[in-house]
């Protein structure tokens, strides 16, 4: 499938209003959101635009309310997103979990900033991607991902819908305060080179459909609201006809299907970006805004004749195991720089599996400066 | 009605409308006595009345034992979470405008937990049904205090009695903006199939209270008797009042209960004022 509409051309624009155009382009045609300090920007430019493109865009009461609304929406056939900060994206955790129960498309954005509770509104955080997996209650498989510049706001924002169709599951954008309020060149391309995916629509007889049996690749195919399907769809535990049957046996079945959709296929959803990682003797862990210091500090320190390495995660969960697995068995050691105490690091930790040394470098309200990782970077050489 | 059917399994198939349920979830979970059943048959009753193909109908519902209904019945349905019904029927209604979307869920989903919800959708005139059955109580997690309690009643985290003042559903409705209130017991049998229909039919907000026994979870503990008693509690002391004022309309289950349609007035829905709204937008660029 090719996108239809595009805002096509180059553009100066922030992280939050390309976030906005991303979805637009991907066909987001449903936008339910609250104000929330750094995410605003993005219900603002939904607000101006959904109604050049006969969307809808409605302000909600709060998050609770938001995230339900985009759950209906994508029910209704539409392909919808909430945008929001860490203190909605708490709210949101309750019915972020009915949407992996139920299997919903859509997609949550998060500009993360300081927290706990209201923490450092206008200030970058990136204290949120433990909470995208372990957040809601129970044992989800979140897919998350990470884009360090306006210009991947837009990309990846693209790629969360088609990634949200192909899975039937929320997929959220882990943004930060410092990538939604930048401004740089975004590049959009025409529609016709934007490629789209939809979700599997049921093809057979309504008296023949299973709502919860997923075929070859787990996802069961999902009919919109009035199709004629008789829809019957709980956040209670379900068997393949949507019946709610509370059971250990019914649990089990359920449960494994929804993490096997994900990480049975998960090569479709892990996105490294790898500099300088073939000769490597240290390597910088990194993701978001962090990436963009920690090339710096790469760079300076092959300009100091250290081998150093970095590989940036755009997809955060499913975690990419494997390639730091593989790193592990030769490298010297880690760095993995955070704006926050200690998160994706755990990780890299369990990953590694005290092959070799990982280093934590926080900071908190502020991007590093290369000049700290480089100093770990050194220490982690030596 | 369905009373004479409740003890035998094979109702389902026995019963006249039964292509508006799905057999295979039946016998249903509730007590004997309780009004769901006949809550449930006044709806499927109601939507006939209003010759609305099963098609272009959608259930959404909360949590508890009236959130049971959405998936009971063989429509488009949607179990939520407790007290979010209301903002995911606003997602399906506004993606989809053709369909008419039900929210039926009980008085604790819709206004306590989901109090927030219910007056927002409210105030926009958002085109839905909520039928709110309101038992006085949390009855799926056994007779709990609730917004609806009666002051003094017991219940089971109100040992001594309530000493909260209880909510009147329709006069909060209708005061955060509701465009269609009206409220029955379930005994009234007629005039709810009627209301729902009309309900149904109305276009923006509408509400409609269903006061209905819970022997189990109210009844008992504060010297209700059985369902039948509550019912005949009903006949005695229901006044029918139309056209008031929703503040007037009282409960009290020891002296008397208003009933009635009290409210239905036109202005324009949400998705109306949006698309006015969306004209001036593409009249700007």
């Amino acid at each position: 499938m090719k996108a239809e509409y595009a805002l096509t051309g180059r553009w100066y624009l922030n992280g939050d209003l390309a976030c906005a155009e991303g979805a637009l382009a991907a066909g987001c045609r449903f936008f339910a959101g609250y104000p929330i300090t750094p995410a605003t920007e993005i219900a603002e430019r939904m607000a101006i635009r959904m109604p050049q493109v006969d969307g809808i865009f409605i302000q909600m009461e709060d998050e609770i309310s938001s995230m339900n609304c985009i759950l209906g929406a994508s029910w209704g056939g539409k392909k919808s997103m909430t945008a929001t900060s860490g203190p909605g994206f708490s709210l949101m955790m309750e019915n972020y979990g009915l949407g992996i129960m139920m299997e919903v498309p859509t997609v949550i954005v998060n500009v993360m900033r300081g927290g706990p509770s209201t923490g450092l509104p206008t200030l970058v955080g990136q204290g949120d991607v433990m909470q995208t997996k372990w957040g809601t209650h129970g044992d989800i498989q979140a897919i998350a991902l990470s884009p360090q510049s306006p210009q991947e706001c837009f990309d990846l924002t693209v790629r969360a819908f088609n990634l949200a169709e192909r899975f039937r599951t929320p997929v959220v954008l882990l943004t930060d305060e410092s990538v939604g309020h930048m401004t740089e060149m975004v590049e959009i391309p025409p529609p016709g080179s934007i490629k789209l995916v939809d979700r599997k629509k049921p093809r057979m007889k309504p008296e023949n459909y299973l709502p919860y049996e997923g075929g070859k690749d787990l996802v069961p195919p999902m009919p919109a609201a009035g199709d004629g399907y008789r829809i019957i769809t709980t956040g209670l535990t379900h068997d393949e006809r949507g019946y709610p049957i509370v059971t250990s046996e019914t649990q089990e079945k359920l449960i494994d299907r929804l993490d096997r959709k994900i990480l049975d296929f998960k090569d479709e959803i892990i996105d490294n970006e790898e500099f300088l990682l073939k000769d490597a003797d240290v390597v910088v862990v990194t993701y978001g805004i962090s990436s963009r210091p920690s090339k710096r500090a790469v760079k300076l320190a092959r300009r100091d004749g250290i081998k150093a390495g970095m590989l940036r995660l755009r997809a955060l969960w499913p975690f990419p195991e494997e390639a730091i697995q593989e790193l592990a068995s030769h490298v010297r050691g880690f760095v993995v720089p955070e704006i926050n105490q200690g998160q994706v690091v755990l990780e890299v930790q369990r990953a590694v599996c005290g092959q070799t040394e990982v280093k934590h470098l926080g900071c908190a309200g502020r991007i590093h400066h290369p000049s700290e990782i480089l100093s770990a970077i050194e220490e982690v050489e030596k | 009605m369905t009373t004479e059917m409740v003890h035998d399994p094979d109702s389902v198939h026995t019963y006249p409308r039964w292509e508006w349920l799905r057999k295979g979830r039946m016998p249903h979970i509730w007590c004997p006595g309780c009004g769901l059943g006949s809550a449930t048959s006044y709806f499927i009753e109601a939507v006939e009345k209003a010759e609305i193909p099963p098609k272009k109908l959608a259930i959404v519902s909360g949590i508890g034992c009236t959130g049971r209904i959405a998936g009971y019945l063989n429509i488009d349905s949607f179990h939520t979470t407790h007290g979010r019904a209301i903002p995911f029927a606003t997602g399906l209604s506004l993606a989809r405008p053709k369909l008419r979307v039900i929210v039926f869920s009980g008085d604790g989903d819709l206004f306590a937990i989901g109090g927030n919800h219910l007056i927002h959708a409210a105030r926009r005139n958002m085109h839905m049904t909520v039928l709110c059955v309101n038992n006085f109580n949390y009855g799926m997690t056994g007779g709990q205090l609730g917004p609806t309690t009666p002051l003094h009643a017991r219940s089971t985290t109100s040992p001594y009695g309530n000493y909260e003042h209880p909510f009147n559903l329709s006069h909060m409705a209708y005061a955060a903006g509701a465009t269609y209130v009206a409220r029955w017991t379930v005994l009234h049998a007629n005039q709810l199939i009627e209301t729902i229909a009309e309900a149904i039919n109305h276009l923006g907000f509408s509400f409609v209270e269903i006061l209905a026994p819970c022997p189990t979870g109210y009844g008992r503990p504060n010297k209700i008797g059985t369902g039948l008693d509550e019912m005949r509690f009903y006949r005695e002391n229901s006044v029918i009042r139309h056209n008031i004022d929703p503040v007037e309309a009282e409960i009290d289950l020891h002296n008397r209960i208003v009933v009635g349609k009290f409210i239905d007035i036109d202005k324009p829905t949400y998705l109306k004022a949006l698309w006015g709204g969306v004209s001036r937008a593409q009249k700007v660029i």
